[in-house]
């Protein structure tokens, strides 16, 4: 009989490698540098040369690394968003639809009350960007929370919707007359701007990012519904055991998740676009999963984390010049997902590789339970 | 409304409905041997992608179509390994494999961009059959790969639940300790599994660039696979279920590219909102379903089998 796994054998840790658990995220951004270059010359790129460009990009000027921060500010508020419901093992794949719908609401407010003060106006937009970004995450949470329907599908198609919600307005009844036909509102008035740092695009939606981090923070570390919050995920069971109300976390949960990135969308079209228009986001919900991930969701890792891959996506822009596409990056991203996944097993598991049949169980039964007898306890099965 | 409107709706119902069936069918085999693969949409896109590729490489479809498959389930093994072997979380290894052929194909069909196929699978009518009044014009005036699917559902079907490698599969996804200890092996099973569902999406995402919008466009699935992976749920892991359930959403698909031309004044917007509001609407009615019949999920579906764990 083969070997179960191709050979591979998994043995526990007695605790995790600490070592490795710092390791693995950054092997990983290297493996998959490798693995890119791989793809680029196999294709007629050079890696050396692309890699240059891209982190010239980002981080090679003044302008670059202003590019940088300034891209990191959605991935920051998504990311957190995305961050604390996976710690529910809630899978809210909807950053990007509550990011549209955040900057439809806020834009919403800017077009209908362009004369309010500034101070005034500005709050207006920032609870109502994150009102309907929380209530667009309810939307799947309803049905999961009470039905124990699939979040993951449902929040995810409602992606699609929000972007065509977008679409129909910018193309249609919010269309700016003046705007030479193209998909987008007419600016925001100057009191509808968030105010930014020097004469960068650096806007004050940075300082909501590392203020929605350190709440978050604070929420998980230091509240008792932090506490329920990681113990439902842990274990649902022992969550209902301990009479803890599960449906009003969740939909509590997906509200904050879904308000954050309504934040990111409504500090893009308030710090950034001055205006809403077709395609605000290049997928930045979609990236805040990866970031979350590979930041184990830790909400400090995750503002560090958002800069390395604004800096990815910053760099991706300025390889387009060069023939290739914005889509690389995604690839890029995808692959870095991959191996911290393989490499996470390296943190609690240590890898046997077997020679061929080993085992030798063929008929099952008590036997597997043989080989094990040393792993648990012990830990030092070399 | 006339009826030769009606016909060409249901047609398009069909047409419409098959890439979703195939990855359907794809993830129903996955997911009836316990992996969870919400890499599909990913997965399709390469398969468009490689299927294109090749197509206009090579001059054939058909090779286009294996290509497409080989691809396609190269990447479903890159999440077996991960999953099974390694026993990574099964929703974000599907998420990265979608993340990743997203990007991945986009990378390589950039210089595919605005090439016409210079060979597609077209539609012909089927002998004999395609002679019948009303059935003909609907079910066999289509493409091959939609008559296999009228083989593969069926042949699917009894494979599920009327073989012995079927009964192991099944058990595979319900119970794998009780299947391991009657000699199933649980990883062969689930990698074999994985992988053949992944080729099913390639197939689902080569027909959609050969066959239903014969061209490469970046991100031309427009979540079709999700769709596929919502039906699974709607179709309680049953293929026979899944054809009807493709049908009924190629039929939305299909309506909404017809509404407007029946005078219906809504705003395009709203119509390409439809397929997806419907999924939503769908997978709540089918979970209901699901629960009230407690004919739920296969019962080990997204846990990693951990033969020493047991």
């Amino acid at each position: 009989m083969r070997g179960p796994g191709f050979g591979i054998r998994l043995e526990r840790r007695p605790r995790p490698s600490p070592v490795l658990a710092f390791m693995v995220p950054v092997m990983s951004v290297v493996l998959a540098l490798v693995l890119g270059a791989v793809f680029l010359s196999l294709t007629g790129y050079s890696p050396a040369k692309v890699y240059s460009i891209m982190f010239d990009g980002a981080f090679g000027s003044k302008y670059g690394v202003s590019e940088t921060v300034v891209k990191a500010i959605p991935l920051m508020l998504a990311g957190l968003g995305v961050s604390l419901a996976f710690r529910m093992l809630l899978w809210n794949i909807g950053a990007e639809g509550q990011l549209y719908m955040g900057a439809f609401a806020a834009s919403w407010v800017a077009l209908s009350f362009p004369g309010l003060p500034k101070p005034v106006l500005l709050t207006a937009m920032f609870l109502a960007g994150f009102a309907v970004g929380a209530l667009w995450g309810l939307l799947p949470a309803l049905p999961r929370a009470f039905l124990g329907v699939n979040e993951i599908i449902t929040s995810l198609m409602l992606n699609y919707v929000a972007l065509y919600w977008v679409d129909y307005l910018v193309y249609g009844p919010w269309k700016d007359p003046k705007g030479y036909n193209f998909p987008l509102t007419p600016p925001f008035s100057p009191s509808a701007q968030l105010p930014t740092l020097g004469n960068t695009r650096v806007h004050l939606g940075l300082v909501f990012g590392l203020i929605g981090a350190a709440v978050i923070w604070l929420i998980l570390r230091r509240l008792k519904w932090g506490y329920e919050i990681r113990v439902i995920g842990e274990s649902t069971p022992a969550a209902r055991y301990a009479g803890m109300n599960i449906p009003r976390n969740i939909l509590l949960v997906m509200m904050i998740s879904g308000g954050l990135a309504g934040l990111a969308g409504m500090s893009e079209v308030s710090g950034i676009t001055h205006r809403l228009q077709h395609g605000i986001s290049p997928g930045y919900g979609y990236t805040a999963i990866i970031i979350a991930w590979l930041s184990k969701l830790n909400p400090v890792a995750i503002v560090g984390v958002s800069f390395l891959f604004s800096g990815l996506l910053v760099g991706g822009y300025s390889i387009q010049s060069s023939g290739l596409p914005a889509a690389t990056v995604s690839m890029l991203q995808g692959a870095i997902l991959f191996f911290v996944l393989g490499g996470d097993i390296l943190i609690n598991y240590r890898l046997r590789f077997r020679s061929g049949g080993a085992g030798g169980q063929s008929k099952g039964k008590a036997a597997p339970a043989a080989p094990s007898a040393a792993g648990p306890a012990g830990g030092t099965g070399e | 409304m006339d009826q030769a409107l009606w016909i060409s709706i249901l047609a398009a119902a069909i047409t419409a409905g098959t890439p979703i069936l195939y990855a359907a069918l794809g993830e129903v085999l996955a997911q009836r041997s316990g992996v969870m693969n919400l890499g599909v949409e990913g997965m399709m896109l390469i398969g468009a992608v490689t299927g294109f590729t090749f197509t206009v490489k090579m001059g054939s479809p058909w090779v286009g179509l294996l290509a497409a498959m080989g691809a396609a389930g190269v990447l479903a093994l890159v999440h077996a390994f991960l999953t099974i072997s390694l026993r990574a979380n099964q929703v974000v290894s599907g998420l990265a494999l979608t993340i990743f052929g997203t990007g991945l194909s986009g990378y390589l069909g950039k210089s595919m961009i605005g090439i016409p196929a210079p060979a597609t699978f077209k539609q012909w009518l089927f002998p004999g059959l395609g002679k019948l009044p009303v059935l003909g014009p609907i079910l066999f005036n289509q493409d091959s790969l939609v008559y296999i699917t009228y083989i593969l559902v069926p042949l699917l079907w009894f494979f599920v639940y009327r073989t012995k490698p079927g009964l192991h599969l099944r058990s595979t996804g319900e119970n794998p300790a009780a299947a391991d200890a009657v000699g199933v092996n649980i990883f062969a099973t689930r990698y074999v599994y994985v992988v053949v569902g992944g080729m099913l999406s390639g197939v689902a995402g080569a027909y959609l660039s050969l066959a239903y919008a014969p061209s490469w466009l970046e991100n031309m699935t427009a979540g079709r696979g999700w769709i596929a992976i919502a039906l699974v749920i709607f179709a309680m892991w049953d293929p026979l279920r899944a054809m009807a359930g493709a049908y009924i959403f190629g039929g939305v698909d299909a309506l909404t590219f017809r509404l407007q031309a029946l005078g219906v004044v809504i705003p395009s917007f709203f119509l390409k909102m439809l397929p997806y509001l419907f999924t939503i609407i769908v997978l709540v009615i089918a979970t209901r379903e699901t629960v009230s019949r407690k004919s739920a999920s296969p019962e080990a579906l997204g846990l990693a089998y951990d033969r020493e764990g047991r």
